[in-house]
C-alpha cells in the first residue's frame, strides 16, 4: 500500500518536474488546481435561485402588505425645536414614580447615579445611568418640590442640585425650594409647570388647582380616582386652556407607532377581539412596597396625605407606603396597570370609552388586609366598532401573555416590538397561503427595534416593564427612555405650542373606561356608558 | 522530493486516491459552509451579530457583552465577521491559502463557540436546533479545520497547484539555487 503510494506520488512530482522544465504547466495540472471551481459555480447559481425565490416570496407579502419593514415611517420628534425657553418645573410627590420622572426632566438624586455607575460596573447590559446620560438637555430648572414625607422631600432637593447629566449641568444649581403644600408651590412665580406624581386620590384636586393656577400639568396615572372628579378635571383644564399631559409614556414607544401604521393598512382584517393581560408574580408587583425605616407620624403629614380620600383612619405606614392596596387612594389593577393597557390599544386603535363593561376578580392570594383585587378581569364592548377589548391580570403568576390583537386576516401580537401572523383561514390572504407565499405558522411580518429594522425576536425572557413597551423605547436605533420622551414632548408643547399625545381627551377616555371596569367589579354588575348625558351608569 | 516539501509541514505525506478525495471533499464543503454563511449576512441588510453576542455566557461573556453595547465595535465585528467569512470560505473551496484560511477560520469558530459554549447549567433563549452538551457543531466543524490544517491539498487539488508549479518553474530557471537546494 504505501509502496504504491509512493509510487504514484513519485510519478505526480515526476510529471511535476517534467512539465516545469516548459513554460506552461500541463493540462493535468490546470485540470487539478481548477478542480473545486465548479463548486463554486454551483454555489453562485444555487444562492442565485436562493436569493430569487426569497426576494419574490418578500417583495409579494410587502405590497400585499403595504407597509415597510423598518422603523415608523413618521415619529414625531420629541422636542420640535431646540428648547429656547428655559421652563421652571415644580414635582409634587417623590416618591418612586416621581423620582423617575424628574430623572426624566433631568435631575437624579446622586445616590442613583452611584447605584446605576455600580450596576453598570456589574453587568454591561446595565444601560440605566448611559440612557440618563443620552437624554436631551431640555432646558429646565426644577425650582420646586412638595411631598408630605420629609425624606422624599429632602430627596428631591438633593437631585435639583446634582448638576449631572445634559440638563441638570445647565441648570442653575440653585437650591430648589421646599413646599409643606402644594397650594402655596402653585401661588408661586417661580414655577411654569408641574409633575404630578401622588396617589391617585389626589390627582383631580391638584390638577383643578393648578388649571386654575395657570401652572401647566404633567400628572401620572390613573388620571383620577372616581368618576365625579374626573368631570370636575376635565372642565377645569379644558378651560383654563394649560398644556396637559397624562403620564402614559407607551404613547412614545416605537413599536406602538409601528401597531398604529399596521392597523391603519388593514392588514389584520376586521379586528373583533383585543386581549390584554397583566402577569406579574411578586410582592413588589403586588404594591408591597418597602415601609421607609425614617416614617413616622413626625416625618409624615398624614392629614395631608389623605387629604380627598373617602374615609380616614389613623397614622399607617401600611397605608402610606403600599397605598394602592386600597381603594381610598388608588383603584388597585384597574388604575395601575389596566390603564396602561387600555391606553396602549386606545393609542393604536382609537377605541374611546366602551359601551358597556363588566368586571370581575378577587383577593385571591395577597390576603394582606388590602382592599384591591389582586385577580382581575374586565371585558369592555364596542358595539359600534364590532369588537370586545378584554382584560385579565393576576399579580400572582408570572407567565408572559401578550397584547393581542385578533383579525380576521391576521393576528398582531404589540410588546416592545411587534409580530403579525397570518391566519390559516384569512380571506384576504387564502391565495397566498395557497402559494406557500405565506406561512400561517410563523410571522410574515415583524418588527424589533433596536436591532437594524426586522430581526429575529431575541429578548423573550425581557421583565414586565421593558418588555410592554413602559420603559424604553428605541430613537434610530438609539435606546431611549420612554418618560424622558413623554416628559420632553409635553414640555416642547408649552413652548411651541401644538398638541400632547396623551392629552386631556385621552386622559378623560382612560380614566372613565378604567371607573367603568372598577365599578362593575365594586357593583358585581355590568355597567354602561351614557354618552348623552356623560355618566356611567 | 521537491524543494516545497520540506518547508512546509504536510506536504511530505502521501495520500492514497481515496484519503485526497475524502480530505479534498472536507476541505470544499467547508468552504462552501463558511462562503454561505458569510453571503448570507452581508445579503440581510438587518443581519448584526447583536442578538448572538447579548447571549453570551460562560468566561468570556463580560467581553463578548462589551462588544455587543458599543455601537462602534460592533459594525466593526459584524463586518469582520461578514467579510472573514467569505475569504475563509473561498480560499478553502478554491484551495489557496489554505493555512492561513484553516487558521482563521479555527478562530472564528472558536470565537463562536466561546460566546454561547453549551456547557451545563448554561440557558440559551435562542434554542440551538439539536442537543448537545459541551460538544457541538461548531466545536467539530473547528475539529475538522485542525484536519485540514495538518493534512493539506491545496497543492494537489487546488488553485495552489499552479503555485507549487509556477515556483518550481523559477527555481528551473534558476539553476544555482535548485543546486543548492538540491544538495540540501
Amino acid at each position: 500500500m504505501s509502496d504504491e503510494r509512493q509510487r504514484e506520488t513519485g510519478k505526480e512530482t515526476e510529471k511535476v518536474q517534467e512539465t516545469a522544465t516548459g513554460s506552461l504547466p500541463n493540462r493535468r495540472d490546470v485540470l487539478k488546481a481548477l478542480a473545486s471551481v465548479p463548486v463554486l459555480g454551483v454555489f453562485f447559481v444555487g444562492w442565485y435561485q436562493k436569493k430569487l425565490a426569497e426576494d419574490a416570496r418578500r417583495q409579494a407579502i410587502m405590497e400585499e402588505l403595504g407597509v415597510t419593514e423598518g422603523a415608523p415611517a413618521f415619529i414625531p420628534d420629541a422636542i420640535s425645536r431646540p428648547p429656547g425657553d428655559r421652563l421652571r418645573v415644580g414635582i409634587i410627590g417623590y416618591g418612586g414614580q416621581g423620582e423617575s420622572l424628574v430623572r426624566s426632566a433631568g435631575f437624579a438624586h446622586p445616590e442613583w447615579i452611584e447605584s446605576q455607575w455600580k450596576a453598570a460596573q456589574e453587568n454591561p447590559r446595565n444601560r440605566g445611568l448611559q440612557t440618563f446620560m443620552d437624554q436631551d438637555d431640555l432646558n429646565v430648572e426644577l425650582t420646586a418640590v412638595c411631598d408630605v414625607f420629609d425624606v422624599r422631600a429632602e430627596r428631591a432637593q438633593a437631585a435639583a442640585v446634582n448638576q449631572v447629566g445634559p440638563t441638570a449641568e445647565k441648570s442653575s444649581g440653585r437650591a430648589a425650594i421646599r413646599y409643606l403644600r402644594y397650594a402655596d408651590m402653585l401661588e408661586s412665580d417661580d414655577v411654569d409647570a408641574v409633575l404630578i406624581a401622588t396617589p391617585d386620590h389626589w390627582h383631580a384636586q391638584m390638577c383643578i388647582d393648578a388649571a386654575a393656577a395657570g401652572k401647566h400639568i404633567y400628572v401620572e396615572k390613573a388620571l383620577t380616582r372616581e368618576e365625579e372628579e374626573t368631570h370636575r378635571l376635565y372642565d377645569a383644564v379644558k378651560a383654563s386652556g394649560v398644556v396637559f399631559q397624562v403620564g402614559h409614556q407607551q404613547r412614545q414607544t416605537e413599536s406602538h407607532i409601528k401597531a398604529r401604521e399596521v392597523v391603519d393598512a388593514g392588514i389584520l382584517g376586521p379586528i373583533t377581539l383585543v386581549e390584554t393581560t397583566t402577569n406579574r408574580n411578586d410582592a413588589w408587583g403586588a404594591w408591597v412596597w418597602d415601609i421607609h425605616e425614617k416614617g413616622s407620624p413626625e416625618t409624615i403629614d398624614w392629614d395631608q396625605f389623605q387629604g380627598p380620600a373617602p374615609n380616614r383612619y389613623p397614622f399607617s405606614l401600611e397605608r402610606f407606603f403600599r397605598w394602592r392596596c386600597w381603594f381610598d387612594y388608588g383603584t388597585g389593577l384597574s388604575g395601575d396597570l389596566f390603564s396602561h393597557e387600555y391606553d396602549s390599544v386606545n393609542q393604536i386603535l382609537d377605541l374611546g370609552i366602551p359601551q358597556t363593561a363588566v368586571a370581575s376578580g378577587g383577593i385571591y392570594f395577597f390576603k394582606d388586609g388590602r382592599d384591591v383585587p389582586d385577580v382581575f378581569q374586565a371585558v369592555m364592548e364596542y358595539p359600534d366598532r364590532d369588537l370586545t377589548l378584554v382584560y385579565s391580570a393576576t399579580l400572582a403568576n408570572g407567565r408572559w401573555r401578550g397584547r393581542i390583537f385578533m383579525g380576521h386576516d391576521a393576528t398582531m401580537e404589540v410588546d416592545n416590538g411587534l409580530r403579525v401572523t397570518a391566519d390559516r383561514s384569512s380571506t384576504r390572504y387564502k391565495d397566498k397561503i395557497g402559494e406557500d407565499l405565506i406561512d400561517p405558522s410563523r410571522p410574515m411580518f415583524s418588527f424589533q427595534p433596536g436591532f437594524e429594522g426586522l430581526d429575529a425576536i431575541t429578548s423573550a425572557t425581557a421583565e414586565y416593564f421593558v418588555s410592554r413597551g413602559l420603559l424604553y423605547t428605541y430613537r434610530g436605533g438609539r435606546l431611549t427612555n420612554s418618560y424622558h420622551l413623554h416628559v420632553a414632548e409635553w414640555l416642547d408643547v408649552i413652548r411651541n405650542g401644538g398638541d400632547t399625545s396623551c392629552n386631556l381627551e385621552r386622559g378623560f377616555e382612560e380614566a372613565i373606561t378604567c371607573h367603568m371596569a372598577t365599578r362593575s367589579y365594586q357593583l358585581g354588575r355590568q355597567v354602561s356608558w351614557d354618552p348623552v348625558a356623560r355618566r356611567i351608569v | 522530493m521537491n524543494g516545497a516539501s520540506k518547508k512546509v509541514p504536510g506536504r511530505s505525506l502521501d495520500y492514497g486516491l481515496f484519503q485526497l478525495g475524502a480530505l479534498v471533499s472536507m476541505r470544499v464543503l467547508i468552504g462552501w459552509h463558511f462562503l454561505y454563511e458569510g453571503v448570507a449576512k452581508i445579503t440581510n441588510p438587518y443581519w448584526t451579530s447583536a442578538g448572538y453576542l447579548r447571549e453570551s455566557q460562560g468566561w468570556f461573556s463580560e467581553f463578548f457583552l462589551d462588544l455587543a453595547n458599543n455601537p462602534g465595535t460592533l459594525t466593526v465585528v459584524d463586518h469582520l465577521n461578514q467579510w472573514g467569512l467569505v475569504l475563509i470560505g473561498l480560499a478553502l473551496l478554491l484551495g489557496t491559502f489554505e493555512r492561513t484560511a484553516a487558521v482563521a477560520g479555527i478562530v472564528l469558530l472558536a470565537l463562536y463557540y466561546l460566546a454561547a459554549p453549551p456547557f451545563p447549567g448554561m440557558e440559551y433563549t435562542i434554542p440551538a436546533e439539536g442537543s448537545y452538551l459541551i460538544v457541538n457543531k461548531l466545536l467539530i466543524e473547528l475539529a475538522a479545520l485542525l484536519v485540514v490544517l495538518g493534512f493539506p491539498t491545496a497543492h494537489r487539488i487546488g488553485l495552489d497547484r499552479l503555485l507549487a508549479w509556477k515556483k518550481h518553474h523559477a527555481r528551473k530557471a534558476e539553476p544555482s539555487l535548485a543546486t543548492g537546494e538540491a544538495a540540501s
